[in-house]
């Protein structure tokens, strides 16, 4: 392609190509028909076709989250872009980087109600991190790099690109990358190194120390993950993740106490409570994780490190917050560490390790496989054993599957688990686990699913035989949305008020007219063999699962409580009935 | 967190990319995220730079400030958040035009209060005064209020602009 004339869609594809983007998920329309036209003459950029553009969003999300690239989506205006707003708020909420091209009206057009047309900027300004409407074709090229440069820098996080189809057909030439300034937005990196310091000393000085690390290590890269692990073992200190932060830290780490929050492990979450140095590395406090705010980590000094000043200082006052980005800081730590050659209390230590190994025997993730009837955590936990010597890529759905997943899955290793943390969307796991197969089309890709959930985006089935792309859906089917049901049964009387489906689909004829295959198992002596199967077979497949209906997510740190109030499992019923503070809370 | 806090009001200047949409993103973010807005004005302040000034009176707790600022500075065209209230001492200015009713003696006593506000008479009829008076936000309310048992017929107030003392600049 010449540089020197070029159109509107060309421009966009040049960039994109200069940016290495390798694969764009997308669905067509009116107003992004001269970009598909282009798409058409080049071979440099691949195209999944995906069958409703919410998919897209999530397929590009789960492409993101487990290359560490950018996940770029193109859609058509008006619908097109309303129905990625759902995707875009989920990359937002958990920090996934991704481009969205939004298809517009042509710019005489716009504010006219013209067909297909929506407001794509006023309606994404507060589920994007930018957003940019481009009127003239003469800042395209910059505006396509800045986009790149701003989804990829600081905290990460979704940019849409509203292209008018006017501008998209005009003609200029393509400025390249090196030629754009993008010193206006430059977020800090490095961390303030007497903080550093401080936080050094105060880590060292710990009785009863511990590390709380979140998605901001992912983000920040498999570095930030090697880094981590060494600073957890460099100070012998106990760690937990939350779920967005698996896989930062090996879970077959003897320091790793499991994930920490309302479903996170007694151990874990009660070393939190009882805590006096927090060390929390790219998390952020959200709710699910502090439990009752007032109790939380009530004696804790609290050093934070994260990336993003807006995370600081927000749910919880810290005493030491660090801003920069998390290899860079750790580095920096490290560094400290080792040559100021501190000697952390052992003595205090050894205290605080017998302390958390009488809470590790309570064995609080502990479940009575008996009988016939497969029990979910079971059918996760052979999952694990039966594919843990692969390197495999785990998705979920939104509920009791999904932390179930997060109990008994055990990461070795950063982006290899992609959920949907913070918005908690129902249907992420099966776009997102076709957009992950389509970046490691060689690996094996399970999306540990719940039948409520996979009925939500289950049009990409269609997708996923198009390109024969292998995933495994694993669906736990209890027929009831599990969680709904769990907080009915806790909470609301057991009135289980629409929480039951009938008319499921069957899964195995489901998966035969996609051209899948389709498995079922509803004993627990058949299990084994269906996953040795479903991972044997070197297509897609949809395993129904049929667990137990009426098991519940365990332990829970019920709405409202503090963290030394869990529940551990069904016999053990709370000292003080849910307050009603607690029942407002979601 | 207390929920005894003190809650305080800010007047922040954000130094902004003059680019279409820039307000709605202020704006959006402040509703978006339940925090107030007592006074807002924004106009271009560099036209080579492209550059938009604003200026926000907010109130909250010293933790809502604190995030009300970092979520601003987080905004892609956002250049610059200055605590004015933190950062030592400012000055804020606002204007209004203020339309008062009246007849017969009424109309002198709104004249000698003008006077004494050192506010301008910028229009007048056999029955009505438009004064234009600027000062603080305090001084703009206690003229209002003094001119509302006089006929005060109608209201325009700009909002606050603010500056820092001495050489300090944005």
């Amino acid at each position: 392609m010449s540089t020197s004339n070029l159109t509107g869609a060309e421009i966009i594809l040049k960039a994109l190509a200069d940016q290495g983007v390798e694969v764009v998920f997308g669905y067509p329309g009116g107003a992004v028909l001269p970009i598909y036209d282009a798409f058409f003459q080049q071979n440099q950029i691949k195209h999944i076709l995906v069958r409703q553009e919410g998919g897209a969003v999530h397929a590009a999300e789960g492409y993101a989250r487990s290359t560490g690239k950018v996940g770029v989506v193109l859609v058509t205006s008006g619908p097109g872009a309303t129905n990625a707003v759902t995707g875009l708020t989920d990359a937002l909420m958990d920090s996934i980087p991704i481009i969205c091209l939004t298809g517009q009206v042509p710019t005489h057009l716009i504010g006219n109600d013209a067909f297909q047309e929506c407001d794509t900027t006023g309606i994404t300004r507060p589920c994007t991190k930018h957003n940019y409407l481009v009127k003239d074709v003469e800042d395209l090229s910059r505006v396509m790099h800045e986009a790149f440069h701003v989804a990829r820098s600081g905290r990460p996080g979704p940019v849409v690109i509203d292209l008018p189809k006017d501008v998209c057909m005009a003609e200029t030439t393509y400025t390249p990358m090196e030629k754009i300034n993008l010193s206006k937005y430059q977020p800090r990196v490095k961390g303030d190194l007497d903080k550093i310091k401080a936080a050094v000393e105060m880590i060292a000085s710990a009785k009863k120390p511990i590390f709380y690390g979140g998605g901001g290590i992912i983000n920040s890269g498999p570095g930030a993950s090697q880094l981590m692990t060494e600073f957890v073992n460099l100070t012998g200190y106990p760690c937990t993740l939350t779920l967005m932060g698996l896989g930062a830290v090996p879970a077959s780490n003897k320091q790793f106490l499991g994930m920490l929050g309302m479903h996170g492990t007694y151990e874990a979450n009660n070393a939190m409570h009882d805590c006096d140095v927090m060390i929390a590395v790219g998390s952020r406090f959200d709710d699910r994780i502090t439990g009752r705010l007032d109790a939380f980590a009530p004696n804790a000094k609290k050093i934070h490190i994260d990336i993003d000043p807006s995370s600081i200082n927000k749910n919880v006052k810290v005493d030491i917050p660090i801003i920069g980005d998390i290899a860079h800081v750790l580095e920096d730590m490290i560094k400290v560490w080792k040559s100021t050659q501190v000697k952390p209390d052992a003595a205090a230590l050894k205290q605080w390790w017998s302390q958390i190994a009488e809470w590790r025997s309570i064995d609080c993730l502990k479940y009575d496989q008996s009988g016939d009837i497969i029990k979910p955590q079971h059918a996760i936990q052979r999952l694990y054993d039966l594919t843990k010597d692969q390197d495999t890529y785990i998705t979920t759905e939104v509920g009791q599957h999904q932390m179930w997943a997060a109990q008994y899955y055990r990461f070795e290793k950063p982006n290899r688990w992609m959920t949907s943390g913070g918005l908690g969307t129902m249907g992420y796991g099966l776009p997102s686990a076709m957009g992950v197969q389509v970046a490691h089309p060689d690996k094996l890709v399970v999306d540990i699913s719940g039948e409520a959930s996979f009925l939500m985006n289950m049009q990409e089935l269609s997708t996923i035989s198009q390109y024969n792309l292998p995933v495994k859906c694993f669906i736990l089917n209890n027929f009831y949305m599990g969680m709904v049901r769990q907080w009915q049964e806790l909470l609301h009387g057991k009135r289980y008020s629409e929480s039951y489906m009938e008319s499921l689909p069957d899964f195995v004829k489901l998966a035969e007219t996609f051209g899948m295959v389709g498995l079922r198992v509803t004993s627990v002596d058949d299990l084994d063999d269906l996953i040795k199967e479903m991972i044997s077979i070197d297509r897609p497949v949809i395993a129904d699962v049929q667990v137990d209906q009426k098991e519940n997510c365990y332990p829970m740190i019920p709405s409202g409580a503090a963290h030394n109030e869990m529940l551990l499992g069904p016999d053990d019923k709370a000292d003080n009935p849910v307050s009603e503070e607690g029942m407002v809370l979601v | 967190m207390n929920k005894d806090e003190p809650i305080n009001s800010h007047t922040m200047s954000v130094l902004v990319d003059n680019e279409p949409g820039v307000l709605a993103r202020v704006v959006g973010l402040f509703s978006g995220r339940g925090y107030n807005i007592e006074s807002l004005t924004v106009a271009e302040v560099s036209d080579e730079n492209n550059l938009s000034r604003i200026t926000i009176v907010t109130s909250g707790t010293e933790m809502i400030i604190e995030q009300i600022k970092a979520q601003l500075g987080r905004l892609v065209p956002i250049h610059r958040v200055s605590d004015l209230t933190l950062e030592g001492p400012h000055v804020d200015r606002e204007l209004a035009l203020v339309k008062v009713g009246c007849t017969g003696d009424q109309r002198v006593e709104s004249l000698r209060i003008a006077d004494i506000f050192r506010a301008r008479v910028v229009d007048s009829t056999n029955e009505s005064f438009v004064f234009e008076i600027v000062g603080d936000t305090g001084k703009l309310d206690a003229f209002i209020d003094l001119m509302r048992p006089l006929g005060l017929k109608d209201i325009s107030r700009t909002g606050v602009a603010a500056i820092a003392r001495g050489t300090a600049s944005l």
